[in-house]
């Protein structure tokens, strides 16, 4: 499959008056033709941050892109003008956002905001917009889509707030989805059906799509290859399940003995992280994850390159090899 | 690990006149909000029925969670259990007293005994105050020790219990990552030596690598001091891991209660199955081999409840019956209580 989107060594510093925190600091990835890509990580891991940077909606100030490219079909991103970027947000790239409560306008009706995306993007008439948006918030499961477009995101329960937003995400035909924790407020239950729908729509419409998200299951369930981020850095990329049956990195290999699963016995202990996640105002020397890790050793103080531990799996740590050998043979 | 569990669940020795060990009951608990319109003149409209005939006991050194998707009344079940919200109707009895038949006076000194670590470790602490003093504050109000030096000396031993270094009582909420701060909440709590604490969602704000450092924290404290809990959350994965009984609410109801392995092992109402299913499993292998069961539909409104079974609308086993029927729970295997009429 040919290759959509490529980042870079992108970079993105937020210049505070507490000093400068290197959100991102130096993250490539790629992104194929119609695959599903996670990028998962704790807050302020840097991962909504690499996500904007994309689409340059950073807040400037006190945040700036300082380095690194983004090809996305064709183009660098980074140097197109305001206007051209505009064109490519919403129609060629759309985004979900996490919180379905606050990425609506309260004051506009579903159908208004819909249109409105397809008038300027497709240049498209009011009443041509007005039936395909109505058709979108078929196909997301929407009931009596016509009278919802009457209607005001305080009308629409969350779930249903988050179904619009894929509809709003898909009416362009965009060719690349990024959602940013698009199901963490909502139930369980709800979290399910929107995921089940986001997969069907995409795989469908042949859309690549990022997910965001700190919930491995998700991960799990959703994506083809994963990205682990940890304090603005991947530290661990590949197919799923290389990553999730032979975890090469200490972060990860943590991260997935620490959360209680429902599918194994009981454990009488759980076995966490120990420590806090890093302060990014505060860069220290060499690998991030060192103060927290149970492997760490001298060679630590300088920081381990992201490197193939086997085909398509790579790992920031010096002791990759080691940690795959210790996780293979663990499951 | 099943079989541990069992010798973990028994029941600590009862107090006299408190009953065969049983620390806290509630009998038939409604909570029901007015909704009112009108400035001068109130008119109430509608009633928000959040909690609505609920009825539980929880033993002494026992956990039962309670688990169901926002606005279930799970909170508002714990909150009713504390006296913060008086109940409409029904009993709470705590160590023998029904809480809700005694006035604010009356229910101070029962405060002190039951306690509660609240979901957002953001907003639970006041932000003007050092850490110290958060902890030190209830134990004044109620006069807990003998003059300041004692009380800072408790301080400082259970910021010590609860992972924080007594250092840490000299800084201030910001200073302190959402972890650390859940612990200060958890010291506060048992700055009172409680029995009970209510734990409201506690580690769902949290990020994934803490969250198990606090899981962890709140198990030991609880076989330390023989605490138990009602362990509100959403997140069955971690009930399960803590919990010896679990009951399953939807709208103001339980619909299902069992003991924490006959439950996730035999799940038997269509909602928990609905529920459990709906959780993914952080495994590749497992999920692409696992069949979802989702759920339809959405939670109806508690303003104004479908009749009957209140699932019916989004339940795959309903019958016409359920459309009028409200279903009694019944216990169809030992200690396990479902509220459906076809399973």
């Amino acid at each position: 499959m040919a290759q959509l989107l490529r980042i870079e060594d992108l970079q993105t510093h937020f210049f505070t008056s507490g000093g400068v925190v290197k959100a991102v600091n130096g993250i490539s990835y790629d992104v194929e033709e119609g695959e599903t890509v996670a990028i998962v990580g704790e807050s302020g891991c840097g991962k909504s941050v690499s996500a904007l940077s994309i689409l340059r909606l950073i807040p400037d100030p006190p945040g700036r892109i300082v380095g690194g490219s983004i090809q996305f079909n064709g183009m660098n991103l980074l140097s197109l003008s305001d206007e051209e970027i505009r064109k490519v947000r919403g129609h060629q790239i759309g985004m979900i956002f996490q919180e379905p409560m606050t990425s609506l306008n309260p004051i506009l009706t579903i159908g208004l905001q819909l249109t409105e995306t397809m008038e300027v993007h497709l240049g498209l008439k009011r009443a041509d917009a007005q039936k395909r948006a109505a058709e979108y918030l078929r196909m997301v499961g929407i009931p009596e889509p016509e009278r919802r477009l009457q209607q005001y995101p305080h009308h629409l329960s969350g779930g249903m707030r988050q179904r619009v937003m894929i509809a709003m995400a898909l009416c362009c035909e965009p060719k690349l989805i990024i959602a940013d924790e698009p199901t963490t407020a909502l139930d369980v239950t709800i979290q399910a059906q929107i995921l089940e729908l986001m997969k069907d729509l995409t795989k469908r419409m042949g859309v690549a799509l990022i997910v965001i998200t700190h919930n491995l299951g998700v991960v799990a369930r959703y994506a083809d290859r994963v990205n682990v981020m940890y304090a603005g850095k991947i530290i661990e990329r590949g197919p799923a399940r290389a990553i999730y049956s032979r975890p090469s990195h200490p972060y990860t290999l943590g991260l997935l003995r620490s959360v209680p699963r429902l599918d194994h016995p009981r454990r009488e202990r759980l076995d966490p992280i120990e420590g806090q996640p890093p302060d990014l105002s505060r860069q220290i020397a060499g690998c991030s994850f060192q103060p927290r890790c149970r492997f760490a050793f001298d060679r630590c103080a300088e920081y381990p390159p992201l490197e193939p531990v086997e085909s398509g799996h790579l790992a920031a740590c010096w002791k990759k090899d080691e940690l795959l050998r210790l996780s293979a043979r663990a499951s | 690990m099943a079989t541990d569990f069992s010798t973990r669940a028994k029941p600590l020795r009862s107090r006299g006149g408190e009953g065969d060990g049983v620390l806290l009951e509630v009998k038939g608990l409604k909570k029901h909000f007015p909704i009112t319109e009108g400035v001068l003149i109130q008119r109430t409209f509608a009633t928000v029925k959040a909690v609505d005939g609920v009825s539980f006991s929880i033993r002494r050194g026992e956990t039962l969670g309670l688990v169901g998707e926002s606005g279930c009344g799970k909170t508002t079940t714990g909150r009713c259990i504390l006296q913060l919200e008086r109940p409409t109707e029904g009993e709470v009895i705590f160590g023998g007293t029904n809480l809700a038949t005694l006035d604010q006076k009356e229910l101070r000194s029962w405060r002190r005994r039951m306690q509660v670590i609240f979901q957002d470790p953001y907003s639970s602490l006041n932000p003007r105050m050092k850490i110290g003093d958060i902890i030190e504050e209830p134990m004044y109000v109620h006069g807990l020790a003998q003059g300041g030096r004692e009380r800072r000396e408790r301080v400082r031993e259970l910021l010590t219990v609860c992972g924080l270094g007594a250092r840490m009582g000299d800084r201030f909420p910001h200073e302190m990552s959402g972890g650390q701060r859940q612990r200060v909440g958890i010291a506060r709590a048992l700055a009172m030596r409680p029995e009970f604490i209510v734990c409201d969602e506690p580690v769902s704000a949290l990020d994934v690598s803490i969250q198990a450092q606090i899981i962890n924290l709140l198990e030991d404290l609880r076989q330390q001091y023989g605490l138990t809990y009602l362990f509100i959350a959403h997140d069955l994965s971690v009930v399960r891991h803590l919990c010896h009984r679990v009951a399953v609410m939807y709208l103001g109801r339980i619909v299902e209660m069992a003991d924490c392995d006959e439950l996730y092992e035999n799940p038997r109402h269509p909602y928990t199955r609905a529920l459990l299913s709906a959780v993914p499993v952080p495994d590749p292998e497992v999920e692409h081999r696992r069949k979802l069961e989702v759920v339809r539909g959405e939670v109806p409104s508690p303003i104004n409840p479908p009749s009957g079974c209140v699932f019916h609308p989004r339940c795959p086993l309903a019958v016409e019956s359920c459309m009028s029927d409200i279903p009694a729970l019944r216990e169809i295997g030992p200690r396990h209580w479902v509220a459906c009429t076809e399973v």
